[in-house]
């Protein structure tokens, strides 16, 4: 949908070679190119501004290494500088107070407040191993108190009960003293979504942040969020002190630039990554990946947890073991790799993921890759068995039968076989030499970046 | 009724003032437009959620009025701006129309997570309650907790009957079966709720296909009405969610939400550049009363706060 940072830049910048240092008017151009990938990516204008000033002082005069382009070298800038900004490294909750320590949830409607709540319980009883007891003051939203009850249930924390007719601060003052005789290690409150123009209820959250003196204060805010993120957040950090953020539904597609805007404007540590809707789905936050999807770098970890989820490691396990022992690669297995190929999901939605996948993306758009593969799993599918399993029975006449079969004709047939045998060849290296070899060999005709850095 | 809407909107997206154009008048020395005014007027539609595109022609647009030596005083710049505005709002300004010989009519309300989907579908059964139509509501998001209650709360308040199974049951058939029920007991509306998911979640978007295909089983044409509710304050992932559920359910509509939220509601000419998906309703409350009909020419004058025409 959007270009990426990197190729808006080469554009601009590519051009102009031979230079060591980039030139003022150099980062001035790619300035202007930035802003308008921050604004797209929904980063709020005014850290865009803030944000622009900063690279131009740290890029004029960079030097531009040998290797790198003008446009990769002021990237390379921009990167580093987005990655600090939103924080060089993780910040762990603080529960470092008297049990029971207070965590309050704040933020806007359908941010995902009793979600995050939910999921923070079972994170803190499974991996702190502390006594969670979750509370929710959320009394205007219909059902939202049951929401909550249903969602503890299911992480197996305590719920302490409230209802509709009471005020948020008193259920706020029975749930703590509730949580005091039970020797709760920590008690997590849940609040109602409120829009920041609401005065009353910004003045509500206050009070109840007053009374309960939270260790942590939370801001849940949607990754989706455009340049309103930056307002709420000032508007919530003024009527409460915050001390972190938790960003959610960051497994959209969304460029999450909301992220930024609020970790500028609150100055507090994004803390955890709401990354689906099952209570296991919180992650610690990682700047890095953020920054790069913002850019629309591609988010390469994210590419590669999907890849080996969705792989099917049996299947690929039993192919080496196949291969090792010196049996054939028939077109059995070629089927099942092709499955697996569908089964990732659409290239399109893969490529997204991968540094420079708009422009591959381009190109397969005539390619149309996915027809393709449907097409070869077609003929495969046409054959017997025993072809499968012997391609070398495949003379003119079981050909055309299969071609007929799978409505295609004898030369895409034939096209499948050729592309078969080049694959055997190579299992057949791998075979002899295993993974690592084959790696290396790849490694040389792959782009820069694409695989993992050794350990 | 559209004094107190046309108001309420005006009061909620602009806090009494409007954003855009409180100081036009200070862009001008003499009757030449300063330099930067553009820019500022640009800047400012950013801010609003606008996204790049739509701003994009707008300020081009009044940059040519302006080099046409059209734009000499404020009152013009505002009548430019009005106009560019309208032009990219109007073509989206189509409201619901129920015809009466369809029955039941069937609206499905799909989008992503938190987007208020289900307050959404109480104000409505409210609205085309008190329209005198027998509304029923049916609890599609079988998957959130307590999401069956919030609806069964709604339903409550609104005094319309609602087809539910417990948590966990096929959205499909629960959508189904209040179909099914709605025919025969001859009710004019059935709204279908349906569990929130992010687009980029290929399984649940084809469970979305599904159900419409079952519905399908009911009345070919159904859903007459594919609402998509997109939330007021999301970026310009709004466009991409759009896109992905048009993809896989054919929409005919959209609703935005939390636009008293925003104190800007720019989003709104985002989606409308970038979509020809008619707007059918807007929310600027939680309140029942605070979903309604988007009528182009109103939300322009509480965008730009001109004074109340008098009708």
């Amino acid at each position: 949908m959007f270009d990426s940072l990197s190729q808006r830049l080469s554009g601009v910048l590519d051009s102009i070679r031979g230079q060591g240092r980039l030139t003022e008017e150099q980062v001035a151009t790619a300035s202007r190119e930035l802003r308008m990938a921050l604004l797209e990516a929904d980063v709020a204008l005014p850290v865009v501004r803030d944000f622009i000033t900063r690279i131009k002082e740290r890029a004029v005069g960079a030097e531009v290494t040998k290797s790198l382009t003008p446009g990769q070298q002021f990237l390379k800038v921009v990167q580093q500088e987005l990655t600090a900004t939103l924080g060089g490294e993780s910040a762990p909750l603080n529960l470092r107070a008297q049990p029971p320590v207070v965590i309050l949830m704040a933020g806007l409607q359908g941010s995902g407040k009793t979600t995050t709540t939910g999921k923070l319980a079972r994170r803190l009883t499974e991996i702190d191993k502390k006594k969670v007891m979750v509370v929710s003051c959320d009394v205007y939203r219909p059902a939202a108190i049951e929401q909550l009850r249903v969602v503890a249930g299911q992480v197996g924390v305590a719920c302490f009960p409230s209802s509709v007719g009471q005020k948020p601060g008193a259920i706020a003052d029975a749930a703590l003293a509730e949580a005091r005789k039970q020797f709760m290690d920590v008690l997590i409150v849940d609040t109602a979504g409120r829009t920041t123009i609401d005065a009353e209820m910004m003045a509500e959250i206050a009070a109840l942040h007053q009374q309960l003196k939270p260790a942590e204060t939370l801001f849940v805010v949607d990754s989706m969020t455009g340049q309103d993120a930056a307002n709420t957040a000032k508007a919530f950090s003024e009527a409460v002190a915050l001390t972190g953020v938790v960003l959610t539904k960051v497994d959209g597609d969304s460029r999450g630039g909301a992220a930024l805007s609020v970790r500028q404007v609150t100055g507090k540590p994004i803390k955890f990554l709401g990354v689906g809707e099952k209570s296991d789905k919180l992650e610690v936050f990682h700047p890095d990946r953020i920054a790069n999807r913002i850019l629309g770098q591609g988010d390469m970890l994210s590419l590669i947890e999907e890849t080996t989820r969705k792989v099917d490691q049996d299947k690929a396990a039993k192919l080496v073991e196949k291969l090792k022992k010196n049996k054939r690669f028939d077109l059995d297995d070629f089927r099942d790799q092709m499955a697996q190929m569908q089964n990732m999901g659409s290239m399109e939605s893969l490529l997204d993921k991968l540094p420079g996948g708009a422009q591959m993306q381009a190109q397969l758009k005539s390619a149309d890759a996915e027809k393709q593969v449907r097409r070869t799993m077609a003929i495969l599918n046409s054959m017997t068995p025993q072809e499968r399993r012997f391609p070398d029975l495949l003379k003119a006449s079981r050909k055309r039968r299969i071609a007929k079969g799978s409505g295609v004709e004898v030369q895409q047939v034939n096209q499948l076989l050729r592309q078969f045998e080049s694959t055997r060849d190579m299992m057949k290296k791998f075979a002899g030499g295993g993974m690592a070899k084959l790696m290396r060999g790849l490694g040389g005709r792959m782009p820069k970046g694409m695989l993992p850095p050794p350990r | 009724m559209t004094d107190t809407w046309f108001s309420k909107v005006r009061a909620k997206l602009n806090q009494g003032d409007s954003f855009l154009t409180r100081d036009l008048g200070t862009l001008f020395s003499g009757d030449t437009l300063d330099d930067d005014a553009l820019e500022l007027l640009e800047e400012r539609l950013l801010l609003a959620d606008a996204g790049v595109e739509a701003t994009g022609t707008l300020i081009a647009t009044l940059s040519s009025e302006i080099h046409h030596g059209r734009v000499r005083n404020e009152g013009q710049l505002r009548e430019a701006l009005r106009k560019a505005l309208l032009e990219i709002l109007l073509p989206v300004s189509t409201p619901l129309d129920i015809p009466p010989f369809i029955k039941p009519f069937i609206v499905f309300v799909v989008g992503v997570n938190g987007a208020g989907k289900t307050t959404t579908i109480g104000k409505l059964a409210h609205r085309y309650k008190s329209q005198g139509r027998k509304v029923m509501l049916a609890a599609g998001d079988t998957f959130r907790a307590a999401a069956v209650q919030q609806l069964t709360t709604w339903a409550e308040r609104t005094g319309t009957p609602i087809s539910a199974q417990g948590e966990g049951a096929d959205s499909a058939s629960v959508i189904f079966d209040a179909v099914q029920a709605a025919r025969s007991r001859q009710l004019d509306v059935v709204i279908a709720d349906t569990a929130g998911r992010l687009h980029t979640q290929g399984h649940l978007m084809e469970e979305l296909r599904k159900i419409k295909r079952v519905l399908q089983k009911h009345d070919p044409y159904a859903p007459h009405e594919v609402l998509l509710v997109v939330d007021g304050t999301t970026g310009g992932n709004a466009l991409v969610q759009a896109v992905q559920f048009h993809e896989a359910v054919g929409l005919t509509g959209l609703v935005i939400t939390k636009l008293d939220g925003t104190a800007k509601g720019g989003i709104v000419l985002a989606i409308a550049k970038r979509l020809a998906l008619p707007i059918r309703y807007v929310g600027v409350g939680e309140g029942i009363d605070d979903l309604r009909p988007f009528d182009a020419r109103q939300y322009v004058d509480a965008l730009m706060n001109t004074p109340e025409t008098v009708t």
